[in-house]
């Protein structure tokens, strides 16, 4: 059997090049590994070794042939006997040898929904469960309902445990997981160095190997001396190993500004992890959301994202008083009805929704106001629908503006809703500057109720 | 492969493998003269005074955020400046109020930067944890634990690019030493010799996490022996130890021998920031370390044991350094909060127009 040699490909970019020289001829006996030709790209000049043994029955691309396309056959071997003229050299590429009907265009479209690629499948996700009537509320802040959930899922799923920087003996450095060494043990209450890549990579191999670890970071601001191990380790592993094994885990911590503690910890992370397939993000606002869905983070088979808010922590909310609270991941809330304007927003966005939706109302103006407590999967469902009422929308974050939650809310809202906007969607973000550390200065670099009411107006011309 | 060009000094060294210059032995601490003890008194009492007003002004609600005072560790600071010449950086943490008096920043500045003024450092932009003096070679100011021993590794870098002769003082704490760039950087700054002192500011605690239960080797001067880079332990609550580590490191570094590492034995009176009740340790322990080991006390019993001054000629300077201390509060109190204009400078310089020639 004849063996065809073809212009190979040097790089994973390389289409064609030249065939600087050939180091055999017709007739020459090759082994396999004989260096046969050089070949120059426009990055190096490479070796082409022969991959069997034989004659050389044809060179069909002479020496110094330039713009040799990758796949040309350049020679042929053959066996003891046989001879180049019996074999029928082709001197096109494979790829060019399609009729050019079969190679049709793709279409100018968006990337995401070229005609080829299928849709996304959309996962229908349940409502939130009935609480029966007459469940008993308790008052509860963020900090004691966070803490509960993790202490719930510990007692019931003993692979479930918690590290991070100062968890255990101090009881967190802002006291979230105040009680859990006192309960779980050192074994499962980790006190782990100042050292966030390396332990968040430890979490996520303990995932991958079966372990449900909850990584707390002392603020998300750390998070991105470990966001590699998030981003390419924990969020991809499922894909790249083609569904065999993933990372069942939980990163949480406090996001976004506390209060005057300056630039490099004063930043919102929900557009950063919201960007990532793989992933899964939630930032609750109120206590039974906070606990509700940190349960259902841990209990979910990928990695979440749980962003907290360290302002909101000692704010106290009714949590319904039952076994088993658990909350959807991906569905939003509908913190008001109405019928004017919806205001969209999440984490302590919603006290500036809340506060405005307030404000609103005495001038009249009904506010439909949309926590969305998860980032990703985002409901849009429940945005759309509101829309459908109020035609209109603002959206609020602490993030800057620049491809933020805002900036995806009023891309899909145009998207699924355009012909019943009857004004633009506007957003009210953190100013595009980093935090400063000035009283007054870092007063306006955040959203303001003020700059969510005037917005409302200028939408509803009010 | 090709050697970095940055390798200058090591250009003629045989192979890495080969034996190192020997490792430097512990400096015997300095026979200060009394000039040098009564300037270290001054400077660390300086420090000492200003983070004392600093930790009213915070009570009082000026100073807001995070505030890390440096109580306890002035001689570690005040030390190493003084083996210092012109032109040598310094970059630190977050805890870095004392760095910058040390590297003679204005207490007015300083101050006013924590009460988020106009006349601070960074125009009230910055806070606490970020200063910077151009000026005065003192590079920040940094809030995330770790980052600045890659950036005073950089600047390094820059001294051995421009073989200027200087050095580049690095501090960072116990907690800090155990991150992943900290080793990255020894290792590139060993490869290429880079003049840097890293000065790992022991004192026992990061947060509320003591060094035994976080690092598996807490012998900080060791943490360099995978690179080759020697460390010696240095009585970090003796000032004339400092120097004399001081010194020896800079001459270390200026000679081409590249990085070396200062393990300061030093400790923190107050808690890790205004709102850490410091639970993780024993009244008894701070005591006795105040009691015991207190760097500016220590000077102040060599003095008057020297009759190199009494208790008066020290209150007198202890005097001084109030009035300077109360001025800078007083202007950080009243200086006025920034333009809200400023809410949109310095986030990118404008780029100078291209000018084409004909
Ligand atoms: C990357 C990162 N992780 C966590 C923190 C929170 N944090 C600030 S200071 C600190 C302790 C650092 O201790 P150490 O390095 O010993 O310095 P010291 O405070 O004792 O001067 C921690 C955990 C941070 N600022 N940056
Ligand atoms: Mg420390």
């Amino acid at each position: 059997m004849a063996t065809e040699i073809l212009m190979p490909a040097l790089s994973p970019t390389m289409e064609e090049g030249t065939l600087s020289k050939w180091l055999v001829k017709e007739g020459d006996d090759v082994a396999a590994g004989d260096v046969i030709a050089e070949i120059e790209t426009d990055k190096a000049t490479m070796e082409v070794e022969a991959v069997d043994e034989g004659k050389v029955g044809r060179i069909s691309v002479a020496e110094g042939t330039e713009g040799v396309k990758v796949n040309t056959v350049i020679a042929v071997l053959v066996e003891e006997g046989e001879s180049a003229d019996d074999v029928a050299v082709n001197t096109t590429p494979a790829d060019e040898q399609l009729s050019s009907s079969e190679k049709t265009e793709a279409p100018v479209q968006e990337a995401g929904s070229a005609a080829s690629a299928p849709a996304a499948p959309a996962a229908a996700i349940a409502d939130d469960p009935d609480i029966p009537s007459g469940t008993e509320m308790i008052s509860t802040t963020v900090r004691e309902a966070l803490r509960d959930a993790m202490a719930e899922e510990m007692r019931s799923d003993d692979r479930v445990f918690v590290m991070g920087e100062e968890v255990a003996e101090y009881q967190g450095a802002y006291k979230i997981t105040q009680g859990l060494l006192d309960e779980f043990g050192a074994k499962r209450v980790i006190d782990t160095p100042i050292t966030e890549h390396g332990f968040a990579g430890i979490g996520v191999g303990a995932a991958m190997a079966g372990l449900r670890p909850i990584v707390e970071f002392m603020t998300f601001n750390f998070a991105m001396q470990a966001i590699d191990q998030i981003v390419n380790s924990a969020a991809k592993t499922l894909y790249m190993s083609g569904g065999q094994m993933g990372a069942p885990m939980v990163f949480r911590g406090p996001n976004g500004a506390a209060a005057r503690v300056g630039a490099q910890h004063s930043q919102c992370y929900a557009a950063w992890y919201g960007h990532i397939p793989g992933l899964k993000v939630v930032a609750p606002y109120g206590a039974a959301d906070a606990k509700g869905l940190l349960k259902a983070a841990i209990r979910d088979p990928n990695p979440v994202i749980f962003l907290e808010n360290e302002i909101m922590y000692g704010q106290s909310f009714d949590v319904p008083k039952m076994d088993d609270f658990v909350l959807p991941i991906g569905k939003a809330r509908i913190q008001k009805e109405g019928s004017d304007v919806t205001l969209v927003s999440f984490g302590i966005g919603m006290k500036y929704a809340i506060e405005a939706g307030a404000a609103l109302a005495e001038l009249g103006i009904d506010a439909e106001i949309i926590d969305l407590r998860t980032i990703r999967p985002l409901d849009m469902e429940t945005v759309i629908t509101s829309i459908k009422k109020t035609n209109r929308c603002i959206t609020i974050e602490e993030g800057f503006p620049q491809s933020g939650i805002g900036a995806e809310i009023g891309m899909q809202i145009m998207q699924q809703a355009f012909d019943y906007l009857d004004a633009p969607v506007l957003r009210v973000t953190g100013k595009d500057v980093p935090m400063p550390y000035a009283a007054n200065l870092e007063k306006l670099a955040l959203p303001s109720v003020d700059e969510v009411v005037q917005a409302a107006r200028s939408v509803t011309y009010k | 492969m090709a050697k970095s060009s940055t390798a200058s000094k090591s250009k003629s060294s045989p192979k890495k493998t080969a034996r190192q210059p020997a490792a430097p032995k512990t400096p015997r601490p300095i026979d200060f003269t009394k000039e040098q003890e009564l300037k270290a008194y001054r400077d660390m009492l300086m420090i000492r005074r200003f983070e004392e007003k600093a930790g009213q002004l915070y009570g009082m609600g000026f100073i807001g955020g995070f505030c890390h005072l440096y109580i306890g560790q002035e001689a570690v600071v005040t030390g190493m400046q003084s083996a210092l010449i012109e032109g040598d950086q310094v970059i630190t943490a977050y805890r870095d109020h004392g760095h910058m008096l040390a590297c003679d920043m204005d207490p007015k500045g300083v101050m006013a930067e924590l009460t988020g003024r106009q006349g601070g450092y960074s125009r009230g932009k910055g806070g606490s944890m970020h200063m910077f003096s151009k000026e005065k070679n003192f590079y920040g100011g940094h809030g995330i634990v770790g980052a600045q021993v890659s950036l005073g590794t950089g600047i390094a870098f820059n001294n051995n690019y421009r073989e200027n002769g200087n050095v580049c003082c690095t501090y960072f704490g116990d907690g800090a030493s155990n991150q992943g760039q900290v080793y990255e950087s020894f290792n590139m700054a060993k490869l290429w010799s880079l003049p840097v002192i890293y000065i790992i500011e022991n004192n026992r605690y990061a947060m509320g996490t003591s060094v035994t239960r976080s690092s598996a080797l807490t012998d900080f001067s060791r943490r360099g022996c995978s690179f080759n880079i020697p460390g010696i332990e240095v009585d970090g609550m003796d000032v004339r130890a400092v120097q004399a580590a001081g010194e020896l490191a800079a001459d270390w570094c200026r000679s081409g021998k590249g990085p070396i590492i200062l393990d300061m034995q030093t400790y923190r009176y107050r808690g890790h920031s205004m709102s850490d009740p410091a639970k993780y340790r024993t009244k008894d322990e701070v005591q006795k370390m105040r009691a015991e080991n207190d760097p500016i006390e220590r000077v102040k019993q060599r003095v008057m044991q020297k009759k190199w001054a009494d208790e008066d000629e020290l209150k007198a300077i202890d005097k001084d350094i109030r009035a300077v201390v109360a001025d800078a509060a007083e202007f950080a109190q009243n200086d006025p909060e920034p333009d809200p204009a400023e809410l949109y400078t310095d986030i990118l310089l404008p780029v100078a127009p291209m000018t084409v020639e004909a």
